[in-house]
């Protein structure tokens, strides 16, 4: 995302406006819950798209950091009786830290290993969640109480998707001020050149690992939304296609553009939805579709699409 | 510059497609959310199969209640989420009657309290046995469970005058379920448990484990798991020369393992379906025809065998018919209501006796003790 494309004001109230509109055009609550879940999966590919975008690193088992997020939520209050919300705090924070164990050595490398690494992490997470059945469930899944706030359930699509749509809008400032800080000039800086950087003064390592830190604090806090949403979590959360989704996504909707992992998010949730009437060819649809946006909006969709009315005015 | 419309073409007919379509408003629609894609398609290909071809075959033999069946299948890739997120379009959408469906145990379980919720009668396609227990009050299933799996085996080994068992298992899902079942029913049908071994999948040698039970003073083993791995458990039984009664799952009620197994498969026992054998069932068997009938319809319009798992698609959907009959109406407490009241109904999967406590209406007469002599299955009881 280069800073004046799109000011921070223009993208916040861009997710604003769209935050507003979509309840009032959106016919019935299964609607509502597909956007919902477009929220959640737009907080997880917007983590991935600041660590692609801004450190140039790739995460290839951020799915796994969905997954300790929604089974810390599901497991605390089933086995040490915490109330799901601080169960959810705990698996962010366990979420941060092993990002922070993991990057630490890693991303003192150069070149893509972290993709590496977060591949394996992402499995391994996966396989834990498969084959400890006592503690997770296993394959079948494990089922979530009813949130409780001041003694009042949060239930009910429309509640959830106000709650995981302002999680967005937060998590979308969050990342427009870190790329307006210290931080993110200095990973602008090392995304163009480590060396350059380096001879700089800019701290290399120490940069690219905040940003797999938060990174894989919004997945995990996308993971505990989820949780909570849902109310059932199965081991596919964390599952390594699911990685694979992610990516996808911030690729599709343009890597480092903040809008462009919602929109990527938007499109790889509400497709399969829409792609049903196709039946059998639903994935080869979707795939064609895919194929398409690559070959004629290769930066991605929103850069894009940017791009071209940028160059229309200009000619 | 002219690409554009035409994607934006491509991409706003497949978002509005969806809301287009006209039917019929009086039809009677049934919502399936299926794993017709993904690691479960063995099993949720031939159950969507299956339901389109006996809803075609209702419709042209003038429906139910003088109106047409709807279909309206949903791929969720075996992906419980999506099954949650299928079952609420089912429920809001498309606004379906009852739902036959969920490949899967996880998938199922994902749906059902979206269906519950909505008091729509679902019927599960799915084995595990925590989809009716406790019972709910909508939701049935069809498919035999793993308990009944390892009651049956238990009941045979007591014929056989035998008492202590060697449990082997798969730490895999199926492998995991089905042996905590066979340790909790086990005390209950006079069986002792002398050994429970397991070996994780993907395990290429078990006679580490098989010696220890050989030690344990069994006098029959059992095998937990589906796949490869008790292919490899039977050789390495022969291989180590023990000859004491072996037992399979109805997990491997399949060529593809006496194929695998070869020659060491001669006298293993297994439970199943009757679908496995409808030519050696007696005449007076009252499965016979209907497991015939649809083994007929199965193979002569989708050019490939009949498999167990297309059966359960069939009993559901028939039960679900018989009930909406019976009920005269397409409400969900009434049909949930006439299901509970199916008495005698015979399917692929044996003889169904529902009532409000009991969800899935099977027994033991509904599994086949099978044993395989000369290559083939052979029909002991």
């Amino acid at each position: 995302m280069r800073p004046g494309t799109f000011s921070k004001l223009a993208i916040l109230g861009t997710l604003l406006l769209v935050l507003a509109v979509v309840p009032l055009v959106l016919p019935s609550p299964f609607h509502l819950r597909v956007a919902t879940l477009v929220w959640i999966n737009a907080t997880a590919a917007l983590g991935l798209a600041l660590l692609i975008g801004l450190a140039g690193q790739v995460s290839l088992g951020h799915a796994g950091f969905m997954g300790i997020g929604a089974y810390a939520t599901a497991l605390g209050p089933k086995h040490l009786g915490l109330d799901p919300l601080s169960s959810m705090a705990l698996g962010i924070f366990a979420a941060a830290l092993l990002a922070l164990l993991v990057g630490r050595p890693i991303l003192r490398l150069k070149g893509h290993y972290l993709a590496v690494a977060t591949l394996g992490l992402g499995i391994l997470v996966h396989l834990v969640i498969v084959s400890e059945v006592p503690v997770t469930g296993g394959p079948d899944g494990i089922q979530l109480p009813h949130v409780e706030l001041l003694g009042r359930r949060v239930t009910g699509p429309e509640l959830w998707y106000w709650i995981t749509g302002t999680g967005v809008v937060l998590a979308a400032w969050l990342a427009l001020n870190l790329e307006d800080s210290s931080t993110g000039r200095a990973l602008r800086a090392l995304h163009d050149s480590e060396i350059a950087a380096s001879v700089v003064g800019v701290d290399v390592a120490r940069h690219k690992l905040v940003v797999f830190v938060i990174a894989a604090v919004y997945a995990a806090l996308a993971g505990g939304l989820f949780a909570l949403f849902n109310r059932f979590v199965t081991p596919d959360v964390a599952g390594f296609l699911r990685s694979i989704e992610l990516v996808t996504m911030v690729v599709i909707g343009g890597m480092g553009s903040i809008l462009g992992a919602v929109v990527g998010a938007a499109l790889l949730t509400v497709l399969p939805q829409a792609l049903t009437v196709f039946h059998e060819y639903e994935h080869a649809v979707l795939g064609l579709l895919i194929v398409l946006f690559m070959v004629f909006l290769r930066q991605g969709i929103v850069p894009g699409l940017a791009g071209r009315v940028v160059r229309r005015r200009s000619a | 510059m002219n690409r554009r419309p035409l994607l934006l073409g491509v991409v706003s007919a497949a978002l509005f497609a969806t809301s287009g379509a006209v039917r019929a408003a009086d039809a009677i629609k049934i919502g399936s959310f299926l794993s017709v894609t993904g690691p479960a398609s063995f099993l949720g290909d031939p159950e969507k199969r299956t339901l389109e071809l006996y809803v075609e075959k209702i419709n042209a033999a003038g429906g139910v209640l003088g109106r047409e069946l709807e279909l309206v299948i949903y791929d969720d890739g075996g992906d419980a989420n999506n099954a949650r997120t299928f079952a609420t379009r089912l429920v809001e959408s498309d606004k379906v009657v009852a739902v036959v469906g969920g490949t899967t145990t996880a998938t199922t379980l994902a749906a059902i309290p979206v269906l519950e919720d909505a008091q729509i009668p679902f019927i599960s396609l799915a084995g595990g046995i925590e989809i009716i227990e406790p019972t709910k009050p909508f939701t049935f299933k069809t498919p035999h469970t793993d308990r009944m799996a390892c009651e049956k085996i238990f009941e045979d080994v007591k014929k056989r005058g035998l008492a202590k068992v060697g449990l082997i298992s798969s730490t895999a899902g199926f492998g995991a379920s089905m042996r905590n079942q066979c340790l909790t029913v086990a005390p209950a049908r006079g069986i002792e448990i002398v050994a429970d071994e397991r070996y994780a999948a993907g395990d290429t040698d078990t006679t580490p484990q098989l010696n220890k039970i050989r030690g344990s003073g069994a006098e029959a083993i059992v095998n937990a798991d589906f796949g490869q791995g008790p292919a490899i458990v039977t050789r390495n039984v022969r291989q180590l020369g023990i000859d004491i009664p072996l037992y399979q799952s109805h997990g491997v009620a399949s060529k593809s393992f006496i194929e695998l197994a070869g020659a060491a498969a001669e006298g293993v026992r297994l439970p199943a379906a009757a679908m496995l054998v409808p030519d050696q069932l007696p005449d007076d068997d009252p499965q016979k025809t209907v497991v015939l009938d649809y083994r007929a319809a199965y193979e002569s319009s989708q050019n490939q065998p009949v498999s167990t798992f297309g059966g359960h698609a069939y009993d559901g959907l028939m039960l679900l018919v018989q009930a909406i009959q019976k009920a005269g109406s397409t409400d969900g407490v009434k049909v949930r209501d006439a299901l509970r009241e199916t008495k005698g109904f015979v399917g692929t999967g044996g003889v169904v006796n529902l009532s409000a406590t009991d969800h899935m209406g099977l027994d033991l007469s509904a599994f086949r003790m099978l044993e395989i002599r000369n290559g083939t299955w052979q029909l002991l009881y």
